[in-house]
């Protein structure tokens, strides 16, 4: 009885504190608002419009109808020409371009004998007759630029010849599952939700104790016969509600801006988020233990913030990381809950389906929390 | 005697500082009991370790007849505590800072309400109790803090430095209600380092860099001083000089327009050792002050 009162007046405490703290409680609306129109709108990964320079050591008209046929694919843009391949290769330096056509002089004997046109009769051992076209110089700082142009390799060129398209039958059908139009949103948004809500709930938690600490009201309340558990638990049922509030916003506005699809039950989507939020809360828990400042406190939840972002799954692909990496992106909440929430959201997936992962953040979250209900000693020095 | 704390042998290191060392204390209840000393004398400490806020490196406490170290959380609830910063919630008003103090000491809705009501009118809090915390001046939340050390009606109240940011006739208002609730059976402890304070104190310890060097009512502490005092007055300038120079006085300190002179109890006949040492200014002996036994306790033995 004693214990209820104890948390449900911590609890008060915390939204009274917070209501009055106009600048925060703009930011758990605000924070997710602005992240996703900026993340939304912005991460594209098809890339389009590359700008692109040309050497034309040919300069005939047929290097300009194979620029616009080129440019027809919508992925580059032909901006610049260079005299020679020094002047490109400065240019790429320099960023002004992201890869350089070399056209070579001899460009039409060679397209004349070029299979990719099917001019010619299929090839005997001449091996005259592979020579490429031309070439591309490309900027491979940039791993997603390069793999792109390299995606034009093969571009078919019939349609130089005033010949029709290619028919030919592709070797694999692909047919491509929850997200057929590969748009960007589709595969961010969701993912979008885990990486907000790992840096507001760490960040709000971890403080909320450190700043207690720093303020001096700590020593009193440790003073009184409240329990560790008691205060833990008292901190940490107002972020489950602001955390709830991020998630509506996200998802919501995502789906009405963007179109991310829910094809999930609405009440699995609020199971998997809870389970994720009392997790992440638990870390920000764990960190105010041992955390001394708000400043320490705000390094640490960036230092687990970066791998979140980075190894969950949410930017790059889990299965692209050496097995380390991803024994270590397994310790993260925020793994777990790309995959859930991607499940439920964009793949309807059930809940046995997601146990795996569910189980492991509720694991998680009662584990951290005896853990820091054991480090918190009700003690200064 | 009816003990409250007793503490045997108490000791705290941080590293290579002793904070506290090998302190031998008996407080009686229902007695207001100070500790005097000069600013990291090791009074926070002490009063720390006596709330179980942190541990002795070795020794015991204990209070009410139960051992500290064991019956910790069981014997909060029989404590008030008052920090030496204000450790209320600045963004927080008075009624929700009380309301919220009450909850977490355990008391019931009802008995919340009427202590609530009960503390507003004693500690003059009534008016402001719409009020943030933070707005208060230095006196209300020093007495804001006394109602939140005292509502669960505590039988040891802990106060450190409880009057340091206040001015003196908030001072003795709030003596006034620290003598009602140890008339009505609280016993009480105060850090300080006013003398004002400390001799409204029933009882007094003196504590210099983590020792205790005197121990006692603050009137046997005056009597029992090991020093005679005398008043200089006159052309005091030049006397200060040769005091500094005599073996039997311990210490010439001035007070305005008088120079007030410690000599050794060794020294039977005070004036005349001072006359026959070629001072020849206006002297008198004089009653000592608890200021005289505060220098006495902490000069000499350093």
């Amino acid at each position: 009885m004693t214990m209820l009162a104890r948390i449900w007046a911590i609890f008060r405490k915390e939204l009274l504190q917070l209501a009055r703290d106009r600048l925060t409680l703009g930011m758990v609306v605000m924070v997710p608002l602005i992240q996703l129109m900026l993340f939304g709108f912005a991460i594209n990964t098809k890339l389009r419009d590359i700008p692109v320079g040309v050497v034309d050591y040919s300069q005939s008209g047929l290097a300009r109808v194979l620029q616009q046929t080129i440019e027809a694919t919508t992925t580059v843009n032909f901006t610049q020409h260079y005299a020679n391949e020094q002047q490109a290769l400065s240019a790429i330096a320099r960023e002004e371009v992201r890869a350089v056509l070399i056209v070579p002089h001899d460009v039409s004997a060679r397209l004349a004998r070029h299979q990719a046109v099917g001019f010619a009769l299929p090839p005997a051992t001449n091996q005259e007759v592979t020579r490429p076209v031309a070439q591309w110089l490309v900027d491979g700082a940039d791993t997603m630029v390069a793999a792109t142009i390299k995606g034009l390799r093969a571009m078919p060129l019939n349609e130089l010849q005033g010949k029709p398209a290619n028919r030919t039958v592709p070797t694999f059908e692909t047919t491509l599952l929850y997200n057929p139009e590969q748009r960007s949103a589709v595969s961010i948004i969701p993912g979008l939700v885990g990486v907000i809500l790992t840096m507001t709930m760490i960040m709000f938690t971890s403080a909320a104790i450190v700043r207690e600490r720093e303020r001096g009201n700590l020593e009193l309340i440790i003073a009184t016969p409240i329990k560790p558990v008691e205060l833990m638990l008292g901190k940490i049922i107002p972020y489950v509600l602001i955390g709830f509030i991020q998630v509506s916003i996200i998802l919501g506005v995502g789906h009405a801006l963007f179109g991310v699809p829910l094809n999930g039950s609405l009440a699995l989507v609020a199971l998997v988020t809870l389970c994720f939020i009392c997790a992440t809360l638990t870390l920000g828990l764990l960190i105010s233990t041992v955390a001394k400042s708000q400043l320490q406190a705000m390094q640490m939840t960036v230092f687990i913030l970066l791998p979140s972002i980075l190894l969950s799954g949410f930017m790059f692909p889990y299965e692209g990381m050496p097995k380390a990496a991803q024994h270590l992106a397994e310790v993260l909440p925020a793994t777990h809950f790309m995959r859930l929430i991607r499940g439920v959201v964009l793949k309807d997936a059930g809940i046995a389906d997601l146990s795996g992962d569910l189980l492991w953040l509720v694991g998680f979250t009662v584990i951290g929390l005896a853990l820091a209900s054991l480090r918190f000693k009700k003690r200064l020095g | 005697m009816n003990v409250a704390i007793q503490a045997t042998n108490l000791t705290r290191r941080f590293g290579n500082t002793t904070a506290i060392s090998a302190l031998d204390i008996i407080i009686e209840r229902q007695k207001i009991y100070g500790f005097l000393g000069p600013n990291g004398c090791g009074k926070t400490t002490l009063l720390r370790m006596l709330t179980g806020l942190l541990l002795p490196t070795s020794g015991e406490v204990e209070i009410l007849g139960l051992p500290l170290s064991h019956q910790v959380e069981k014997l909060r609830s029989q404590m008030g505590y008052m920090t030496q910063r204000f450790s209320l919630y600045d963004d927080m008003t008075v009624l929700e800072n009380l309301k919220f103090m009450a909850s977490i000491y355990g008391l019931g809705a009802k008995v919340q309400k009427s202590r609530i009501q009960e503390l507003l009118a004693t500690y003059d809090l009534a008016l402001l109790q719409r009020q943030l915390a933070g707005s208060l001046s230095g006196g209300q939340k020093q007495r804001l803090a006394l109602a939140c050390a005292t509502l669960h009606q505590p039988k040891l109240l802990f106060l450190d430095e409880p009057t340091s940011a206040v001015d003196p006739q908030n001072r003795r208002d709030f003596w006034e209600k620290l003598f009602a609730l140890c008339d009505s059976g609280t016993t009480i402890l105060v850090s300080t380092h006013y003398m004002d304070e400390a001799e409204r104190c029933h009882h007094l310890a003196i504590l210099q860099k983590g020792i205790k060097r005197a121990d006692d009512t603050p009137d046997h502490l005056m009597r029992d001083m090991p020093a005679h005092v005398v008043e200089l007055s006159g052309e005091i300038s030049n006397a200060k000089e040769r005091l500094a120079t005599l073996t039997e006085v311990v210490s010439a300190a001035q007070l305005g327009m008088h120079l007030r002179v410690l000599v050794k109890k060794a020294v039977t006949d005070p004036i005349a050792y001072l006359q026959a040492a070629g001072i020849n200014t206006p002297m008198q002996k004089v009653r000592p002050s608890l200021e005289d036994v505060f220098v006495m306790s902490t000069e000499g033995k350093v």
